[in-house]
């Protein structure tokens, strides 16, 4: 059996790239690829606890989590398009409408 | 002690009538300007009618606040409750009475969005009659800010050149001061609670209960900095000539008339009564304050080029001398302080309003841009003529009879002060008579000019009602003293008796164990 | 009739009432009788109290009526309530009198102004308000008419109000008077403070009572006196007097000489309790009365304006008033008051003939000759002359005497002195403006051949009633000498005053009148040497000292002295503190404290850049923190 520590090991350093992703690429696409892996680490965590315990909820919480992040996914992939129909660029640094 | 026999809330008639009417005015459509100016005319005359009903029905027997009403609001202590008593009940028929003639004199001068420019007017007499007629602290201070909104956009719409810094000035100035008041009642909220059990803010309650030192140290200052800035004390005062500076004419008879005057007011009827101890020991200060604000505010009147600010000035030592005989804290000297608060209220606005009879011909304030004036306005002469002799406080007219009781009372207070204060009668004549001398007299500079045409009726009508008061206050004070009688010796028995106790500066002290020993149920 | 004497002061009240409201809308002709029948009628019930007050023997009780409450707060209180006593009588008749004479010579004198129903309006209200000071029962009314004086005084100096000097001098006058005024209120309050009753009678008694002991009554009483020296013109606050020339002439005789200017020694008197029972505080009301005199008499010396010169003098014989009272002789000081009203009234009345005739002329180089021109105004000037220079017989030698007595027997010769130097003075620059304007050569300015001619009627008949009594008006005060009972005045006020008459032998009392008449004399024959046997030496004089010639033209330059000392560095002072304290510190606080919450504002705004990274390296820096507390 493969330890739920290892489970653990691999949910951090998966989240940890994730952020690493996010403030290393420039552009949107790449950002919310990153943000999609730190939430499938998220949910690798949930599924090692939920196995761990021997409980069923955690292992239905994660097939809940998944169905959100696909339609959050849809939305912010439509969201990205429209964006680059409007300025002709993903680039993170060009999209600075909320500056104060 | 309550309401009309006939059960009418008459105070709360008198309080929220103009704002049904201001709620009336949102309703007019398409009607002209004058439609909406007579409809606005008509609320403040209807309420000028019910606070006579008031002043007759109010029967100063026993000092105690009578027409009183009552009714749980927000609970804790938050309540509805009002009253008049002899305090109070002329700083509302002031208000009363100078809120049509201000109307009056803005007829031609306000031609731009006069539906707005009534509506909150009448808003600002809701406010500033509701903050005279508040038994309860909290209703006070919802009341107190209230005026504020009215008076920002009044400034800040229809003002003058520079009316955004004055109101914005004038607004979060006022506002400070008013926040630590806010922070100042709930602490008082708290301290009531544990040293009775019970919640109440009806200002009788507080003021019938003891705190210890060092809380009514820091409560008292904080309410003293909302009061002061409102009155205003030197040198919290700069916000007050840029306010009527920039103010429409209507504006600035009203702030000077009546605004100001809830500071003092705030003094007599919470800050003293609530915390007699601390007031007796600031009360030296204060007093050095206000005599320094006599004595500054003159001063300052005689070197200014604007006339509005001259007379902004003037107002400053004149409250100043109010303040003096409001912190001697004895009987002549307080019944004088709220016979001046009326006469200040009569005189200057009837200063301003004159002012704004010469603006609305020249569109200018500048002293130097008059001169001869008087012989091609002979009526108005006569009438500015009268309204400076009041402000400089001639014997005969109601300025006198006001200085003279608050100088009998400082004295007993304070001989050095007294000696002070009564440089004003060489100031404010100094200051007053080189307005008139450098507008009024002097050879006619250009006869052709015809922008000087003598009072018509209309202004007639704004300035004739305040001529004859003074004239009638100055020899008949009579009626309005005996009426504040009962009020004013309830007030000063209340201060006599809590023995002076020595004051410390501890810090705010809510965590310290009040001496009355009451249980002490959670909030 | 006697029972309405409290209409006294409100029928010229109603008179100004009306004119005020509605008299540009009266005749003319109207005005001038209403005004002048107001006036009338007040003099004919004064008539009718005081053959009240004096019937019935000595024991008449003064009349005494309250007319309102007016005033009542807690422990203070005034009423509006007259009294008619003997000292108010002789003011009132005065006032009532000499004013009526006044009003009827302004109907002629004004005759071509335009606002003439607002002079008789301002006239009547001065009239009211003066009565009512004298008729009041207690200081606070008084102190009522004495402001009430004070105004009307500035309304009629500056009468003419388009002329710049008319108006500067009135508002000088109505100032000087208030900071008089405000040194009198302190006096009043430090004794309702003690006394705890505003009732003259309750003053008076008050140091005998010890209400006030011997320290306050002295500060009071200088107090007090410092407010009368800014209503009555004497050191320091006289610079006004010369200045209110500015008004009309009628203005001038009334109100600065006749009235007003005498409300002071009337107060003096009227609370004679005070000044007998501190002898310091009265000695300071003498010596400041004989400085005066004297120096006041100095500045009239050189003056070349008509009206300069009598304004001078009218400084000068009050200043001889209050000597009356500083020693104690308060009736021989009233004598002087009710002698100088009819002469100098007369002075100023003829005066005003005389600038009338030359059509506004008032400088005296410009005049000469004129004896013969004005046969009506010259002699009666000639008797005011004579009377005010202390010649035998007339009315002014027997009133300065008196006061010359009462000062000698009373010991203070140094004051005494004084006395009779000014006397000397007086006669000279009297009649040296005499010979200056009505003998010699014609030098005025008016066409040859203009016709110069003699005042109307409704002038020059007050000119001779008041000539009649400046010169007969003595009679009623002889000194002591003719008889005990021959002071028919003195024994009239009696009863009005506490200090007691100092008597003299009958020897030294003929030196002493020897000695005035003496040194009226020798002013007068001083004058005549330079001013009509040798005209030339005036000019001499000028030119050998004209050091002391500019000094005294230049009034001592104390006007200048005032300006540079008091009214500029206040002003100044005052400007500065607005630009340098109220505009930069007050409200650079203010505006500094606003900026500096949006320059930190701005300073955070650094952390809105916009860019996403940021946030969420914000929400991770975030994040960490709270896990960390979380864990920790």
């Amino acid at each position: 059996m493969i330890p739920p520590a290892a489970f653990f090991v691999l949910a951090v350093v998966l989240f940890v790239l994730g952020i690493v992703a996010f403030f290393v690429k420039k552009d949107l696409l790449t950002q919310f690829m990153a943000v999609e892996v730190m939430l499938n680490a998220g949910n690798l965590a949930v599924l090692a606890l939920a196995k761990a315990s021997g409980r069923p909820d955690g292992q239905a919480v994660v097939l809940f989590i998944i169905t959100v992040a696909a339609a959050e996914a849809v939305i912010g992939l439509a969201i990205i398009v429209l964006i680059f129909r409007q300025r002709k660029s993903i680039r993170t640094d060009d999209l600075r409408d909320l500056k104060g | 002690m309550n309401t009309l026999a006939s059960g009418i809330p008459i105070v709360s008639l008198v309080t929220f009538l103009p704002l049904a009417g201001a709620v009336l005015l949102v309703f007019i459509r398409g009607g002209s300007a004058r439609t909406v100016r007579v409809v606005a005319l008509a609320i403040s005359l209807l309420t000028l009618a019910l606070s006579l009903v008031l002043f007759a029905g109010y029967s100063g027997a026993s000092g105690l606040p009578e027409l009183v009403e009552k009714a749980a609001w927000l609970g804790r202590g938050l309540d509805y409750h009002v009253g008049v008593d002899g305090i109070s009940l002329f700083l509302i028929l002031l208000a009363a009475f100078l809120t049509p003639l201000a109307l009056l004199s803005s007829w031609k001068a306000v031609d731009d969005r006069v539906k707005e420019f009534s509506l909150f007017m009448l808003l600002l007499e809701t406010g500033v009659i509701g903050v005279f007629v508040s038994l309860n602290l909290f209703l006070f201070y919802v009341f107190w800010e209230a005026m504020l909104i009215p008076m920002y956009f009044l400034i800040g719409i229809w003002g003058g050149r520079r009316r955004i810094y004055a109101t914005m000035k004038f607004v979060l100035f006022t506002m400070f001061g008013s926040l630590l008041m806010l922070v100042a009642i709930f602490v008082l909220q708290a301290a009531y609670f544990r040293a009775t059990g019970a919640y109440s803010l009806t200002i009788a309650d507080l003021a019938a209960t003891s705190f210890a030192p060092g809380l009514q140290t820091w409560l008292f200052l904080a309410f003293c900095l909302a009061f002061a800035i409102k009155i205003p004390l030197f040198p919290l005062h700069t916000w007050l000539p840029d306010a009527h500076v920039e103010a429409p004419t209507a504006g600035s008879v009203l702030l000077a008339a009546i605004l100001l005057k809830m500071g003092a007011y705030g003094f007599v009827r919470l800050g003293i009564p609530i915390f007699p101890q601390a007031a007796a020991a600031f009360a030296p200060a204060l007093s050095i304050v206000a005599v320094v604000g006599i004595i500054y505010g003159g001063l300052m009147a005689l070197v200014q080029k604007d006339m509005k600010s001259l007379v902004a000035y003037s107002s400053v030592s004149h409250m100043g001398l109010i303040m003096l005989a409001v912190f001697s804290l004895n009987f002549e000297a307080t019944e004088g302080a709220l016979y001046q608060m009326l006469n200040h209220g009569i005189s200057t606005g009837a200063l301003f309003l004159c002012v704004g009879v010469l603006y609305e011909r020249t569109h200018t304030r500048l002293i130097a841009d008059y001169g001869g004036v008087a012989a091609r306005m002979p009526v108005f002469a006569g009438v500015f003529l009268v309204a400076m002799l009041s402000s400089a406080g001639l014997p005969g007219l109601n300025g006198f009879v006001g200085e003279i009781l608050c100088f009998f009372g400082i004295f007993a207070a304070n001989k050095v002060l007294a000696a002070l204060g009564v440089s004003t009668v060489i100031l404010s004549a100094a200051y007053l008579l080189w307005l008139y001398r450098r507008i009024m007299h002097g050879p006619v500079t250009d006869p052709a000019d015809t922008r000087f045409r003598d009072l018509d009726r209309r202004e007639l009508a704004t300035l004739a009602p305040l001529v004859v008061l003074m004239v009638l206050m100055g020899l008949f004070p009579g009626p309005i003293l005996r009426k504040m009688d009962a009020s004013v010796s309830r007030y000063i028995e209340s201060l006599k008796a809590k023995p002076p106790i020595a004051m410390t500066i501890e810090g705010p002290a809510l965590t310290t164990r009040a001496p009355e020993p009451a249980a002490e149920p959670e909030p | 009739m006697a029972r309405y004497f409290w209409l006294i002061p409100l029928l010229p009240g109603a008179s100004a009432f009306v004119l005020l409201l509605f008299g540009r809308r009266l005749a003319r002709r109207w005005v001038a009788w209403q005004a002048s029948a107001a006036v009338f009628l007040s003099f004919a019930l004064t008539l009718a109290a005081l053959a009240r007050l004096t019937s019935a023997g000595g024991g008449a009780a003064p009349l005494s009526k309250t007319l309102l409450p007016w005033i009542a707060s807690g422990a203070f209180s005034a009423s509006v309530a007259f009294t008619f006593d003997e000292l108010a009588a002789v003011m009132a008749v005065v006032v009532t009198g000499v004013g009526f004479l006044i009003h009827v010579y302004s109907t002629a004198y004004m005759a071509d102004d335009r606002a003439y129903a607002r002079y008789f309006a301002f006239l009547n209200l001065f009239t009211f308000f003066m009565l009512v000071l004298v008729m009041a029962s207690d200081i606070v009314l008084m102190f009522v008419g004495w402001e009430g004086v004070g105004l009307c005084s500035y309304l009629l100096i500056g009468f003419w109000f388009d002329r710049p000097a008319a108006s500067k001098a009135g508002m000088k006058a109505f100032l000087v008077n208030r900071v008089g005024d405000a040194a009198f209120i302190i006096g009043i309050l430090i004794l309702l403070a003690n006394v705890g009753s505003s009732s003259f009678a309750a003053i008076n008694a008050a140091p005998g009572s010890g209400l006030l002991g011997p320290g306050l009554v002295t500060l009071i009483a200088i107090l007090l006196f410092v407010g009368a020296t800014g209503k009555s013109a004497q050191i320091p606050l006289y610079v006004w007097l010369p200045d209110a020339m500015e008004g009309p002439t009628p203005v001038s005789a009334l109100i600065h000489a006749a009235t007003m200017v005498t409300a002071g020694v009337y107060m003096v008197c009227r609370l004679s309790g005070l000044y007998t029972a501190s002898p310091a505080a009265a000695s300071v009301v003498a010596w400041v009365g004989a400085v005066t005199a004297v120096y006041a008499a100095t500045m009239a010396l050189v003056q070349h304006d008509i009206k300069r010169v009598l304004a001078y003098s009218t400084i000068s014989q009050i200043g001889y008033m209050f000597v009356g009272c500083g020693v104690g002789a308060y009736a021989a000081g009233m004598f002087h008051l009710l002698t100088h009203a009819f002469f100098k009234s007369l002075l100023f009345l003829a005066a005003g003939s005389v600038i009338h005739a030359l059509g506004g002329e008032q400088d005296m180089r410009r005049m000469g000759g004129l004896r013969k021109r004005l046969p009506v105004t010259f002699p009666v000037f000639l008797v005011g002359a004579l009377a005010i220079s202390g010649i035998p017989f007339l009315s002014g030698f027997f009133s300065k005497d008196a006061i010359l007595t009462g000062a000698f027997a009373g010991g203070h010769y140094a004051v005494y002195a004084l006395g009779l130097a000014a006397a000397v003075m007086t006669a000279f620059y009297m009649f040296r403006l005499v010979y200056v304007t009505f003998y010699g050569s014609e030098r005025t300015s008016l066409a040859p051949g203009a016709h110069i001619h003699e005042s109307p009627r409704a002038m020059t008949v007050p000119l001779v009633i008041l000539a009649v009594l400046s010169a007969l008006a003595g009679l009623i005060g002889l000194p002591v000498l003719f008889g005990e009972r021959a002071n028919v005045f003195g024994r009239f006020l009696e009863s009005s005053f506490a200090a007691a008459a100092h008597h003299l032998a009958p020897a030294t009392e003929i030196v002493l009148i020897l000695a005035a008449t003496a040194s009226a004399l020798l002013g007068l024959g001083l004058a005549f040497l330079l001013y009509r046997r040798s005209p030339g030496i005036p000019a001499r004089l000028a030119g050998r000292f004209p050091g002391i010639y500019k000094l005294l033209l230049g009034k001592y330059y104390v006007d200048e002295a005032y300006d540079a000392v008091i009214v500029r560095p206040l002003v100044r002072g005052a400007e500065a503190v607005y630009e340098n304290f109220d505009l930069k510190v007050v409200d650079g606080a203010l505006n500094g404290s606003a900026s500096a919450a949006s320059g930190a504002g701005r300073g955070l705004n650094v952390l809105q850049s916009g860019l996403v990274r940021d946030y969420a390296l914000a929400f991770l820096l975030g994040a960490i923190i709270f896990v960390g507390f979380l864990l920790l």
